[in-house]
């Protein structure tokens, strides 16, 4: 605990507000927005989204070509076919989601039937298997697609994290936020030392991206990968990179994860699918 | 040594002529490999010391820039012994380090880690 409060506090480098662990989540929230908004203060809003680019000029140049013929568009259009096809049983997505496709904002939420954090893949899956069709994998193949639509129908809403006041929820985000500032793996390396108190450093020949705006653009066409990637496959790539053994995709370390990471990002608008290199 | 010797049996049972001069291309391989990496090598390796990750060194193309340049290492740590407890594990003397533990967490053997101290204080 009193090594976690000192990362804390180095790392939000506000450690006289910061080093009591039981702050609020919108006290959280607020240090950390804070923190980004001071530390690159020509980076409005709408461009803490874009990741990377928003800080890294000569990134940014390739990155928006990229995006001129975005890779991920023909993802989209997948994601829309299988969006109105209808199941076997003759039902399909939209008898799940009520709302339409356009619900990224809603999510991750706090579910308090089943007392866990519900993502946005979590409960494309549930759809599925309720209907009695199979459930997608969590990291590549046509997850994505589905993802990509839908998070496109959904652009411009603005990321709006709900932590409820029920000891439950708190509990799981005061998890994802210890998993974010924990130390883990062979290299001993926590989430925030690169992308808070390092964001904008290179890594090599790499700038390291702020956490602020870290989840508004999933799914993502990584050109490393060759291919679409949801947000846990990223987390289990950041989790390989300090070796560390990645945990499962979807399960409640990296669903816990999400919360906390999402509401440090609360006000900022979804601009999914993305492009990163 | 194991592995290429394995490999070699390998290849000798397959009865194609041309597959014995593959064998005898990992052997040279193998002889290459086992020319011990300098303290410089272990630094710059990206799977060893990684130093360019975070740390300019001259002679290292694209370094990071989360830590400071190494440059006069040997005024800054006249004492060998203090450098490498510092690669040993940073976070003894600096609780909130990020640069991973090299001895601690075995990412260097100790030898390796004399030879990265070796070229560590020659900078």
């Amino acid at each position: 605990m009193k090594k976690l409060s000192l990362i804390l506090g180095a790392c939000l480098a506000l450690s006289a507000a910061f080093a009591v662990q039981a702050s609020t989540p919108a006290e959280d929230q607020k240090v950390f927005q804070d923190f980004f908004k001071k530390k690159f203060p020509d980076v409005t809003e709408a461009e803490f989204p874009n990741g990377a680019y928003a800080i890294d000029p000569i990134g940014r140049v390739s990155w928006e070509a990229i995006e001129e013929f975005p890779p991920y568009e023909p993802v989209i259009d997948e994601g829309e076919k299988m969006w109105n096809t209808p199941f076997a049983n003759g039902k399909g997505f939209k008898d799940c989601f009520a709302d339409g496709p356009g619900v990224a904002a809603q999510y991750p939420n706090w579910n308090k039937e089943k007392s866990m954090v519900m993502t946005l893949p979590l409960a494309i899956n549930n759809c599925l298997e309720a209907n009695g069709e199979k459930a997608l994998k969590y990291k590549k193949g046509k997850i994505n697609e589905i993802l990509a639509y839908m998070v496109y129908e959904s652009r411009g809403q603005k990321t709006n994290v709900v932590i409820p006041d029920d000891p439950k929820a708190l509990e799981a985000y005061q998890q994802g936020k210890d998993f974010w500032l924990a130390k883990r793996g062979q290299l001993n390396m926590s989430c925030a030392g690169c992308h808070s108190l390092n964001a904008s450093n290179k890594i090599r020949s790499e700038v390291l991206s702020p956490a602020f705006g870290h989840t508004t653009g999933f799914p993502v066409y990584r050109s490393k990968w060759g291919g679409m990637g949801t947000l846990h496959r990223r987390f289990t790539g950041c989790n390989k990179q300090v070796r560390a053994k990645p945990f499962k995709a979807q399960g409640e370390e990296y669903r816990n994860l999400e919360f906390f990471l999402t509401y440090m990002s609360n006000g900022l608008e979804l601009n999914g699918p993305s492009a990163r290199k | 040594m194991n592995k290429p010797l394995r490999r070699l049996a390998t290849f000798g049972l397959v009865p194609v002529v041309m597959l014995s001069a593959l064998s005898f291309s990992s052997v040279a391989i193998a002889e290459e490999k086992k020319a011990e990496p300098t303290g410089k090598e272990l630094s710059f390796d990206r799977k060893k010391g990684n130093c360019l990750a975070c740390h300019m060194i001259e002679g290292g193309k694209m370094a990071g820039t989360i830590a400071p340049p190494l440059i006069a290492m040997a005024a800054r740590y006249p004492d060998k012994e203090k450098l490498r407890a510092q690669i040993f594990d940073a976070q003894v003397t600096n609780p909130d380090s990020m640069m991973p533990p090299f001895g601690k967490h075995q990412i260097l053997s100790e030898k390796e880690l004399d030879k990265v101290v070796e070229f560590i204080s020659s900078l």
